[in-house]
C-alpha cells in the first residue's frame, strides 16, 4: 500500500509526463517544442526518483535538463531568426506519421495490458547506497563497469573534438 | 491501491509514440532531434522500470540507462555540430531542401 502523496505525485509525473511529451511534437514554434522538452525530461526524472533510482535522476536532471536542453536552445536562436513563426514545423504527411504513432500504441498497449507479470507490485530493494553505487562502477569483476566507464570517457573525448573538427569555421 | 509496474511502462509508450509521430512529420532537422531524444528517453525508463521490478538486486538496467544517457548526450552535441555546419552551407535546416551531399 502507497501512502496518498506519492500517488498524487505518480499521477502528476505521469500527467505531465504525457502532456508535454505530446505538445513537444505538435508545438509550432520550436523553442516551445525544446521547453516542453525540458519538462518531459523533468518528469522522467521524476520517475527514476520514485523507483528509488536517486543517482539516477540526478544524472538525468545533470545531463539531459542542464546539458542537451541548454544545447538545443542554443542551436534553435542560432538557427532560426527572431520572431520566426516556423510554420513549416510539420509536414503534410501528418497523417502518415499519426497511423504509424497510433497503430504502435495500439499493438503495445495491448501487448504490454496482457502481460499479467507486469501487474506485480514493487519489491523490495537493497538499499542503493553511494558505496555501493561506487564500488559497481569501479570494479572489474562480473557485473561491474569499469570498462564501459573508461570507453565513455573516451567516447566523450572523441565527441568534443569530433564538435570543434566538425562546426569549426573554415 | 499501488503503483505497478505497468503504470509506469503506459507514459513511456505515449512518449516513446509521440517521439514516432514527431520524427514523421516534424520538417525542422532540431525538430526531429527533439522526437529522437524523446524516443530514447521512453527507452531508458522502460530499462530502469525492468530492473527495478524484476530484479531488484541488480544493477544492470540501471547502469544501461545512465550509459545510454552519456551516450545520447554525445549524439546529441555531434548532431548539432553538423546542424550548425548544415545551417552554415545552405541558411536553412529543413529537411526537404537537403537533398544534396555535395553542397
Amino acid at each position: 500500500m502507497e501512502s496518498v502523496g506519492s500517488i498524487i505525485m505518480y499521477v502528476i509525473i505521469a500527467l505531465s509526463m504525457i502532456v508535454f511529451s505530446v505538445l513537444a511534437v505538435t508545438s509550432r514554434k520550436i523553442l516551445r517544442a525544446a521547453t516542453y522538452l525540458l519538462f518531459t525530461l523533468f518528469a522522467a526524472a521524476g520517475l527514476y526518483f520514485m523507483l528509488d533510482y536517486e543517482f539516477l535522476g540526478a544524472v538525468q536532471i545533470a545531463v539531459y535538463a542542464g546539458g542537451i536542453v541548454v544545447l538545443f536552445v542554443f542551436a534553435i536562436l542560432l538557427t532560426t531568426a527572431p520572431g520566426h513563426n516556423s510554420e513549416k514545423l510539420t509536414s503534410k504527411s501528418t497523417i502518415i506519421g499519426f497511423i504509424a504513432a497510433a497503430a504502435m500504441l495500439a499493438v503495445c498497449a495491448w501487448a504490454l495490458l496482457t502481460r499479467c507479470e507486469l501487474f506485480a507490485t514493487q519489491p523490495d530493494m537493497p538499499a542503493l547506497t553511494m558505496n555501493r553505487l561506487g564500488e559497481v562502477l569501479m570494479g572489474t569483476d562480473k557485473g561491474q563497469y569499469l570498462l564501459p566507464f573508461e570507453a565513455i570517457s573516451v567516447l566523450l573525448l572523441a565527441c568534443i573534438i569530433g564538435g570543434v573538427a566538425i562546426a569549426r569555421k573554415r | 491501491m499501488e503503483i505497478k509496474a505497468i503504470f509506469y511502462l503506459l507514459p513511456a509508450l505515449v512518449m516513446f509514440c509521440a517521439g514516432v509521430y514527431g520524427f514523421i512529420t516534424r520538417r525542422n532537422m532540431i525538430a526531429m532531434l527533439i522526437s529522437l531524444e524523446l524516443m530514447l528517453n521512453a527507452v531508458d525508463i522502460n530499462f530502469a522500470v525492468f530492473n527495478r521490478f524484476l530484479f531488484p538486486g541488480a544493477l544492470e538496467g540501471m547502469f544501461f540507462t545512465l550509459f545510454a544517457i552519456a551516450i545520447a548526450a554525445a549524439e546529441t552535441a555531434l548532431a548539432i555540430a553538423i546542424l550548425i555546419n548544415i545551417f552554415r552551407s545552405v541558411k536553412n535546416i529543413d529537411v526537404r531542401d537537403l537533398n544534396e551531399m555535395k553542397f
